[in-house]
Parts: structure tokens; C-alpha cells; sequence
């Protein structure tokens, strides 16, 4: 490493004093091996779990090919495996989780940033932050015994009769209770911290001259937002967004516990159905084969590739505002 | 010609018009009125979009406010004494507890430190101390990427190398799943404190002669301890709750178990299993459990919270 024979710098980048002269360069060479040991940890260990993935996934993709991804059979008795159901599930569920959740949690975002008196930002900010910290588990327990039973006996009738949905394909047939529906609800409620707290700090990070300017010429304070915060933090929203996206499309344990876990692509929202990660983690203990197993990890595999490709976009957008938007 | 400056022009005196006042035309009364319904328009869209917000606010506490609620009415009966120390009943009879499930989480969540927090931490010292570097810039974009895979495909990793190979669940591989979640969390956190500890500390110590692993050691890092320290607790606040990665790995396991190389219960894992069967005496465990973890977690965010209070709030070191 050609660092190691360049002169300490210190954070700043101004030469380190000392080292060099005196000092230990022997302990400050292995100092500086192991940080960047443990530094190429990090890209080592994702390699590993693609790796990992992949491998496991491996025999799966090798029968089925790419038809793994388009077919809807999924029969362990003939082994005869296809993902779209969990990946049209996945998409739906977290679809319908941003619907939800982003209005709210820009509209919160914004509160925060631009209404809230002040005894009331640090309480609301913590309530919402909370929500990011309840486990998985918890939000699919409340959502099996309340949140599922309310939607049955309560939201799905108001959705089908009392506003006439009940026509449309999407709001059609029985209510069950467990249901794409349900997984969505659950998902937007635990995707809307992620997004409200980037939303949060991107349009804090707008600069005072944009807002002075709008309301100097006259504006009101909500086309102050629209005209002038908004289209300056719009791509770093988006970027929260899309990292709420990430969190939904990963979510396993809420969701296994409320879609109802049916191989079926169905489209009403009030049928059940299933995610790439609720059928990995509903079907693991039960694979009967090999090549179940495969089929498995070979959904692990796509969910991996789908969530690798989501989250860099999101990064990518986020560093890019961070980066303009420094003063 | 000499133009007189703006602010002159602004006070020189109007020029009297000679015209006497009249009354507005028609067309001029129709057009301030369109300006006053439009101001009024605009006020009161203005005033119903600062609304929505506020709803917005008031909606996003309601989902919270009632996870609380049924936690602690449906949950708190069935947490006493015996919730920490008797062992699971079998199915039919009310009560016993989840001791096993508790140390359980508790062995998965030490292994996860044990993993984590070094590689963290070290990984945070090298984003900070050597920024810039190609290598800098892409660990932090991975350790981002990191951060955001799905714990499940986290699972499938440990399983993968740490479950097939031995044919058997272990504590040991859940805790590597959940210590390869708390890296980039702790790697941030660590980034992040070390940065803000100031040059002129760390110039300090190498003029006295320190060499530069020390300073960072001993001064850099030590500075820096509190932020980390709150970085770390809420990394291991985030995998306490996690239950994806330990259906591949640590499994769950009904009986007292604290072998690292054996099925393991936890917390998690034994609230899934309970909520998703179609027991009563179980629904009301796993209640029990999901409060007490909630607890765990709140707790553990809590000391977090006021270990950087206490760094803040000038309560010295």
C-alpha cells in the first residue's frame, strides 16, 4: 500500500508531527493495517453473503432458468418452482406501503421542519422516530390480533360498500382479514420513520435565503413550501423515498405474519398473497427437498439483487442533495 | 441627464395629479375583486395545507400510540416474576415463562457484540482517519449498501456458511448474522464521533511526542468513546428485535440451552412461533414477550439517548 509510505497526515490533511521522526512507525504501520483490515472487512463480508446467496441459489437457477422468474407454479410435491407471485406480492406490498406512508410522512417532515412551535418538534420527532425502533415481530404481532380483525370488520366493508369500490378488481371479493392489504398498512406504518426522517433533514438542510426570497415576493407560507423548499429538496425526498422502498422490500417478519401467505397473484388488494421475504421465511422450516431449498435461497437471491439495485439508487440521490445542499 | 439614485426616486415627493379623484370603473371594481378573491383563495389554501400537515403529524403518532396500548393491555397481566424465570408450558397450560428465550437473546446479542463492535469500530476509524482515499469512499458506499439488505438475505449468509456446513443451528451463527447488521451501523456512528473530535486535540498529543496509533488510540478514540457508545447500543438495540435472521440460524429451541454450538431460543423467534399458533394461553405469551422486548429495546435506545446527553450537556468526561 502506497499510503503506508506517505507521511502521516492527521484528519485535517495538514503532516502529522512527530511520527516519522521519532515515535513508533513500527506500531504506527500495524495501527494502520489493522484499521484498513477492518475497513476491507465490510466490503469482504458483502461479497461473502453474495456469495453466500448465490451459491445457495444456484441449483435452482440452473433448472428453471430464467423462467424461475416468470412463472406462478410453485408445487413442492412435483418441484416444479416460480417466483412471480412473491415478487408480484413484494412489488404490490411495497407499492401500496409508499402510497401510504410518503404523504404522511413528507406532510410530517414538514411540520417538523417548517410549523411545529417548539415545545412540540422534540416530542412528535421522538413519537415518529419510535416507530423505527418497535421490532418487526411486535408490529406483526399488533397487526395479526387488532390491525387485521379492524380491517375485516371495519376498513374492508367501508372500502367495498359505502364507497362503492367494491366494483373494481382491486377492492373485490371476500374479506378475509389477512391480506395484501393488510401487508401494506403494516409496511407503510414502519416504512413512514425512515422516510419522514430523511424528508426531515433534507429540508432542513434548504438554505433560509430560498424561503426569505419566496416570502418576500409575496408568497404564502404553503407556496413558499410548493414554490421554493419543496423543488429544492424534491430529489432527496425522492431518495428517502426510495430508501423507505429498500426497507419495504426487505421486510420479512410483519409481513409473513398478515399477507395471508397464498401462492396466487390475485388483484384484489383484500386477497392474500405472498413477498419474496415472507415465503424464504414461511417455507425454510418445511422445505421437503433440495431443490425447494434452492428455490428458496434462489428468491433470496433476486430479493438480494432487487434491494442492492434500490438502495444504491437511493444513496446516489440522498449524497447528491447532501452534497449541493451543504452551505 | 443624470438619473437620480433609486432610494432618491423612492422619496422624492409624487407628482400631484391634476386629475380629481374618481370613482373606480366598472372594469377597475371587477378586477380588484378577482385580486381579492384570489388572495382569499390563496390564504385559504394556505391555511388548509398547514392544516394537512398538522393532520399529518397527529395521524403518524396514532399507530404508535396504539401498538403501546394493546402492549400494555393485553401484555402486562402475564408479565411477572414468573415470565423471567419459569420455563415455557407446554400447550394447554396457562403461564411459565421465557427464561430460556430471554438469556437466549442474550447469548445471541454478546456473540453479535463480540463480532461487531470491533470491525465497527475499526472500520469507522479508518473512514475517518484516512478519508478520501478510494478505499474510504467505496467502504462507505458499501457499508450503506450493507445497511440496507433485508436481514432475511443477512440470514441466509450465516445459514449458507455457518449452518450447512455443521448440518446443525447454533447460537454462534445467529450471532454472526446479527453482528454483520450492527456493522455498518457502528461503523457510521464511529465515523461520524471521531470526526468531531477536534485537530487541534489529536495535534496536541503527536507534539508531545505520541505516535499516531497511540494518539488515536488512546486520545481520538477516547474522546470520542461516548458517541460510539451510544452508536453501539443502538446498533444492539436494532438486532435485539430482529427474528428473520434466527429462523436459519440460531432456530429456537424449546428447552434451557446456553451451547453456542446448539439451537438457541430467543425472544423474537418465540414470539413468532407463539403469535402465529392457534393457542390462546400462547397469544397471551407472546403478548407478554412482545412487551418485554419492546422494553429491552426502549430501554437500551433510552441509555443511548442520555449517554450523548450526557456528553452534550457539558457533564464532563
Amino acid at each position: 500500500m502506497t499510503e503506508l509510505a506517505a507521511p502521516a497526515r492527521t484528519a485535517a490533511g495538514a503532516p502529522a508531527l512527530g511520527t516519522g521522526i521519532e515515535g513508533s512507525p513500527v506500531g504506527d504501520r500495524i495501527y494502520r493495517v489493522s484499521i484498513a483490515a477492518f475497513a476491507m472487512a465490510v466490503p469482504l463480508l458483502l461479497a461473502a453473503i453474495a456469495i453466500a446467496v448465490f451459491a445457495a441459489a444456484w441449483p435452482a437457477f440452473r433448472t428453471f432458468g430464467p423462467g424461475f422468474l416468470t412463472s406462478s407454479r410453485w408445487d413442492a410435491v412435483e418441484g416444479a418452482f416460480g417466483a412471480a407471485p412473491a415478487i408480484y406480492g413484494t412489488l404490490v406490498s411495497s407499492f401500496l406501503a409508499l402510497l401510504l406512508a410518503t404523504p404522511l410522512a413528507i406532510g410530517v417532515a414538514i411540520f417538523l421542519s417548517e410549523f411545529a412551535p417548539g415545545w412540540l418538534r422534540q416530542p412528535v420527532a421522538f413519537l415518529v422516530d419510535l416507530l423505527a425502533a418497535i421490532p418487526s415481530v411486535v408490529y406483526g404481532l399488533w397487526g395479526i390480533f387488532v390491525l387485521v380483525p379492524l380491517l375485516r370488520t371495519h376498513v374492508m366493508p367501508f372500502l367495498a360498500n359505502t364507497l362503492g369500490l367494491g366494483r373494481t378488481p382491486l377492492f373485490s371479493g371476500p374479506a378475509y382479514g389477512p391480506s395484501m392489504l393488510a401487508a401494506g398498512v403494516v409496511l407503510a406504518i414502519m416504512v413512514l420513520p425512515y422516510i419522514s426522517a430523511v424528508a426531515r433533514e433534507v429540508l432542513l438542510a434548504v438554505p433560509r435565503s430560498q424561503r426569505e426570497a419566496a416570502l418576500a415576493l409575496g408568497a404564502t407560507h404553503w407556496e413558499m413550501i410548493w414554490g421554493a423548499v419543496l423543488p429544492y429538496a424534491r430529489s432527496g425526498i425522492v431518495g428517502g423515498v426510495i430508501l423507505g422502498l429498500g426497507r419495504a422490500l426487505g421486510e420479512t417478519m410483519a409481513v409473513t405474519m398478515v399477507i395471508g401467505n397464498r401462492h396466487e397473484i390475485a388483484a384484489s388488494l383484500f386477497a392474500p398473497g405472498y413477498t419474496m421475504a415472507s415465503l424464504i421465511a414461511n417455507e425454510f422450516s418445511e422445505a421437503t427437498g433440495d431443490l425447494h431449498l434452492s428455490a428458496l435461497m434462489a428468491v433470496g437471491a433476486t430479493l438480494f439483487a432487487i434491494t442492492l439495485v434500490v438502495n444504491a439508487i437511493a444513496r446516489w440521490l440522498v449524497w447528491s442533495v447532501s452534497r449541493e445542499g451543504a452551505p | 441627464m443624470t438619473v437620480p439614485p433609486p432610494s432618491a426616486a423612492l422619496h422624492a415627493p409624487v407628482p400631484s395629479p391634476t386629475r380629481q379623484p374618481q370613482r373606480p370603473s366598472g372594469r377597475q371594481r371587477a378586477f380588484a375583486e378577482r385580486t381579492v378573491r384570489k388572495i382569499r383563495r390563496r390564504r385559504a389554501a394556505n391555511v388548509a395545507m398547514v392544516g394537512l400537515t398538522y393532520l399529518a403529524a397527529a395521524l403518524a403518532t396514532v399507530p404508535l400510540v396504539l401498538i403501546l396500548a394493546h402492549l400494555l393491555t393485553k401484555g402486562a397481566s402475564s408479565v411477572g416474576l414468573d415470565f423471567f424465570t419459569q420455563m415455557p408450558k407446554p400447550v394447554g397450560d396457562a403461564g411459565g415463562g421465557m427464561a430460556n428465550a430471554i438469556v437466549g437473546t442474550l447469548i445471541v446479542i454478546s456473540i453479535a457484540a463480540a463480532f461487531g463492535l470491533p470491525v465497527g469500530i475499526g472500520a469507522g476509524l479508518y473512514l475517518a482517519e484516512r478519508r478520501g482515499t478510494p478505499l474510504a469512499t467505496t467502504v462507505r458506499f458499501l457499508s450503506d449498501v450493507l445497511n440496507g439488505l433485508p436481514s432475511i438475505v443477512i440470514g441466509i449468509f450465516a445459514w449458507e456458511f455457518l449452518v450447512r456446513p455443521v448440518r446443525h443451528f447454533s447460537a454462534l451463527a445467529g450471532g454472526i448474522a446479527l453482528g454483520a447488521m450492527m456493522i455498518p451501523l457502528v461503523t457510521r456512528a464511529t465515523e461520524e464521533m471521531v470526526r468531531t473530535v477536534p485537530t487541534s486535540l489529536r495535534e496536541a498529543a503527536l507534539a508531545l511526542g505520541y505516535p499516531q496509533w497511540r494518539t488515536s488510540l488512546t486520545v481520538v478514540l477516547r474522546t470520542a468513546l461516548p458517541g460510539i457508545v451510544t452508536g453501539a447500543l443502538v446498533a444492539l438495540a436494532r438486532v435485539a428485535g430482529e427474528t428473520a435472521p434466527l429462523l436459519f440460524t440460531a432456530f429456537g429451541n424449546q428447552f434451557w440451552s446456553t451451547a453456542l454450538d446448539e439451537p438457541v431460543a430467543a425472544l423474537p423467534l418465540q414470539i413468532f412461533t407463539y403469535a402465529i399458533s392457534p393457542y390462546d394461553e400462547w397469544h397471551a405469551q407472546a403478548w407478554a414477550g412482545a412487551l418485554v422486548l419492546l422494553a429491552i429495546v426502549l430501554v437500551i435506545s433510552l441509555v443511548a439517548r442520555f449517554a450523548t446527553r450526557a456528553r452534550y450537556g457539558g457533564g464532563g468526561d
